[in-house]
């Protein structure tokens, strides 16, 4: 019964879906109150009912319901209850209700606090917003039905692929999804902005909240993802610049490229048609994302479906949504009324170089990633574009980047003047030239341009820094005081600041990591040790352990430093019983920002085992850098023209639809 | 400085970051691309030593043989031709005789094969795309290949 209630739901969530794509839109064009106010109910309505149906499958996944195949091909009834949670969205259907589940809710939320814009434009965006949602639910409805029954039940499901048994995973999809999705927010800002024939600062006061929580949740689920694989695969690698990783870091990319240029827009009313085109390829690549991960064009741990329907539906929809948009904007973006220009040498000057390079390398990794498709496809030729070419392209195109970042809050609006900016962030290079010299001189062996690489994260972090204790003097006049006015900063300048050192704290852990870790692969018998970065590992024996769904050989390690026992690591090879599927557990233990890696090979003669061993040196950073440029996220959604700017223009909009004039 | 002047500033940035970028992607498209062959691709047109390529089929059964602590021998087969592969470090959890496996590395003057990287399947029922496609040419594909 629960499982048809859920199925049900989604039809009823698709008519809400078309409902609300056509009147909000029709009312909006006729000026009609009624017909617009319909998109609010509607999108209320769809949060509900895909809710609904979210639930029922979770339900059927808590119950070990395997009537529903679903259930049977991804569950087990003695897998762990968080893993039957989070298997409803370990799988192509199950994660595709995710998907709707979170786009119905931004929906809801535009609805909810969208009171404040133009009616006319509130109403379009519900539409175009339910063109997405109406489209996905007739996806799911006709080629990934989570709720399809099995007439003959079988006794036992065949468990979800071990590997995604993981804490990591249970966060990583929906942080990633609220992320992809969020930029749907954005996407549909710019269509209806296109439809309207307008835009203004005040679009793009609404369009950069929205699409700075999308960029939050998608930082975190992309630092989450990287460091399930580095546990979780064993092989210590954190990035692989495997397809899949791309496809969710292109939207990244550009995301990250749409916030800078939404501020342009923002304060200076400039880089109107350049922002909108960026929100609609933003969330272009979102679509691309989720098409090459669920369309089994590529193989990977992801790539759950290899159903050829499904693909085609999914490029169906890529086509129709980017070629629709895309469409549209060459119509219409002429209509858009362009801005004035600008300096060369100013902090829109900044923004517009920090946008040309990222989408450079946003481009790059876009084509590095759908070259060997193409030529496929094209030639039949079976070609890999692994980490070497990223390395050798995308790397070049964000040195020049990092280095001009610390520059770009520097500059003053309209004509910046690059000496005195220099000499503010005279103190931050000095003293990251200092270290790169310093690291130099002292530590022999690792690449030659590895200082250079810890010296450009000391310099994005210091820089950053450089430009709050400016803007607040605070070595100038007693220190208090100094302080008082670093307090009283607008929390965005310190959501800037926190963000971009987090890019540096990034740098240095993946510059550390590449260039100094240490590697070992030995063959192992109890009461023998490894030396490696200064630790002594002994390992004392090998025991078996039982958990609820597989059984674990233990390698139990002693680790010591000069002598001194400091902890223990307890690395696994792992069988789950349902499938007989083995897996590594690694072992890992955090000195400080470096940790020891331990994962176990294949069993050997005489009791011996293989051994893969790493000294990590920094490598937390690579994920604690995102948590803090996430933390600046946060920090300036809560800045003060948000959170007060929000009802003063509610007032203001009681008059009839006049855009709040640009600061 | 004038409008036009500014705007050809903007222009020329944009185009030589653009232009940096194309050289850049050329140039590493040049070096940096791997090429998947078969053992039957192997056998019939050969490799240039020192050229980086992927070599992918199934591993023949009976042919692992453990050399010292972490290196293995195997060979890669697509049922028509065979090439041996030695491999130092850790096999994948789920590399076995008879399944698929890509291998990346360079062909020794010696026609082995000295892989840096194995790869095997993320879990029991998926067979590497290359290799089921290279399988298939040789007219060999059967489906319980896979599960089996």
């Amino acid at each position: 019964m629960i499982p048809e209630i859920g199925h049900y739901a989604l039809v009823l969530a698709l008519t809400m879906a078309l409902v609300q794509s056509v009147l909000p839109l029709w009312g909006a064009r006729r000026g009609d109150a009624g017909l617009m106010a319909t998109g609010a109910s509607t999108a209320y309505a769809q949060l509900l009912l895909v809710l609904v149906a979210f639930l029922a499958l979770t339900t059927a996944y808590l119950q070990s319901d395997f009537s529903v195949l679903n259930v049977v091909q991804n569950s087990h009834s003695a897998k762990p209850l968080l893993y039957k949670i989070t298997g409803v969205w370990g799988n192509h259907e199950g994660s595709m209700v995710l998907w709707v589940l979170i786009l119905v809710f931004f929906g809801a939320l535009v609805a909810i606090f969208g009171g404040n814009l133009p009616e006319g434009l509130r109403a379009t965006v519900l539409s175009v917003q339910a063109w997405t949602t109406a489209v996905f639910l007739l996806f799911i409805l006709a080629t990934s039905n989570p709720f399809v029954r099995l007439s003959e039940a079988p006794i036992e499901g065949t468990d979800l692929n071990p590997i995604l048994q993981d804490p990591g995973l249970a966060f990583h999809p929906p942080l990633l999804y609220a992320g992809y999705v969020g930029f749907s927010v954005a996407f549909s800002f710019a269509v209806a902005a296109l439809i309207e024939g307008r835009v203004d600062a005040a679009w793009a006061r609404w369009v950069r909240p929205w699409t700075l929580a999308a960029w939050c949740f998608l930082t975190l689920g992309i630092a989450l993802g990287s460091y399930w694989a580095y546990y979780e695969l064993g092989w210590g690698g954190w990035w692989f610049w495997d397809p899949v990783e791309n496809a969710s870091f292109l939207p990244w990319l550009s995301g990250t490229a749409l916030l800078h240029s939404a501020i342009v827009m923002e304060k200076r009313n400039a880089l109107k048609v350049w922002t909108v085109l960026l929100a609609i390829l933003t969330f272009s690549l979102s679509l691309l994302g989720t098409f090459l991960v669920r369309s089994g064009v590529l193989t990977s741990v992801h790539a759950f479906a290899t159903d050829p329907t499904r693909g085609v539906f999914i490029l169906l929809i890529l086509v129709f949504a980017v070629g629709g948009a895309l469409a549209l904007f060459a119509w219409r973006a002429s209509s858009l009324q362009s801005g004035g220009l600008f300096a060369p040498i100013s902090r829109e000057g900044a923004l517009v170089l920090n946008n040309l390079l990222l989408s450079a390398a946003c481009g790059v990794v876009l084509i590095g990633t759908l070259y060997p498709l193409a030529l496929e496809a094209v030639t039949g030729q079976k070609i890999s574009v692994g980490a070497p070419f990223f390395d050798a392209t995308f790397a070049p195109i964000m040195v020049p980047l990092l280095l001009a970042v610390p520059f770009g809050p520097m500059l003053a609006w309209k004509r910046g003047d690059l000496y005195a900016a220099s000499q503010r962030l005279f103190a931050a290079a000095a003293i990251a030239l200092v270290c790169m010299i310093a690291l130099y001189a002292v530590v022999s062996g690792g690449p030659v341009l590895a200082p250079f690489g810890i010296g450009l994260g000391v310099w994005l972090i210091l820089g950053a820094i450089s430009e709050i204790t400016f803007r607040s003097k605070l070595f100038s006049g007693p220190l208090s005081t100094g302080l008082r006015r670093a307090a009283g900063l607008p929390r965005a300048a310190w959501g800037t600041m926190l963000a971009h050192a987090g890019v540096g704290v990034t740098v240095i852990g993946i510059v550390a990591v590449t260039a100094y870790e240490r590697e070992e692969i030995v063959s192992m018998k109890p009461g023998d040790t490894l030396d490696i970065g200064g630790y002594e590992l002994t390992l004392d024996g090998f025991a078996p352990r039982e958990g609820p769904n597989y059984s674990d050989t233990v390698g139990i390690f002693t680790v010591r430093r000069g002598g001194a026992e400091i902890g223990r690591l307890e690395p696994a090879r792992r069988v789950y019983v349902a499938t007989g599927m083995p897996t590594t557990e690694t072992g890992i233990r955090t000195q400080g920002l470096s940790q020891l890696y331990v994962s176990l090979g294949d069993a050997g003669s005489e009791g011996a085992m293989a051994v893969r061993a790493y000294y990590k040196p920094l490598v937390t950073l690579i994920w604690l850098g995102p948590l803090v440029m996430v933390i600046g996220g946060v920090v300036s959604l809560t800045d003060r023209r948000l959170r007060v700017g929000a009802p003063r223009r509610a007032k203001a909009s009681e008059k009839p639809i006049q855009p709040a004039p640009a600061e | 400085m004038k409008r036009k002047q500014r705007r050809l500033v903007l222009i020329g940035v944009a185009g030589v970051i653009l232009f940096s970028a194309v050289g850049l992607m050329l140039v590493a498209f040049q070096d940096n691309i791997v090429f998947f062959n078969s053992p039957s691709d192997v056998v019939a047109n050969g490799v240039a030593p020192d050229k980086r390529i992927r070599l992918g089929g199934l591993v023949q059964e009976g042919s692992v043989e453990r050399v010292g602590d972490t290196t293995v021998k195997f060979a890669v087969t697509d049922t028509a031709s065979r090439i041996p592969v030695v491999y130092t470090g850790l096999l994948p959890d789920l590399f076995r005789e008879g399944q698929g496996v890509v291998t990346e590395g360079k062909l020794g003057a010696d026609g082995i094969f000295v892989a840096d990287t194995v790869l095997a399947k993320h879990d029991e029922n998926y067979m590497p795309r290359e290799v089921a496609d290279a399988l298939k040419e040789q007219g060999h594909w059967m489906a319980e290949d896979q599960t089996q």
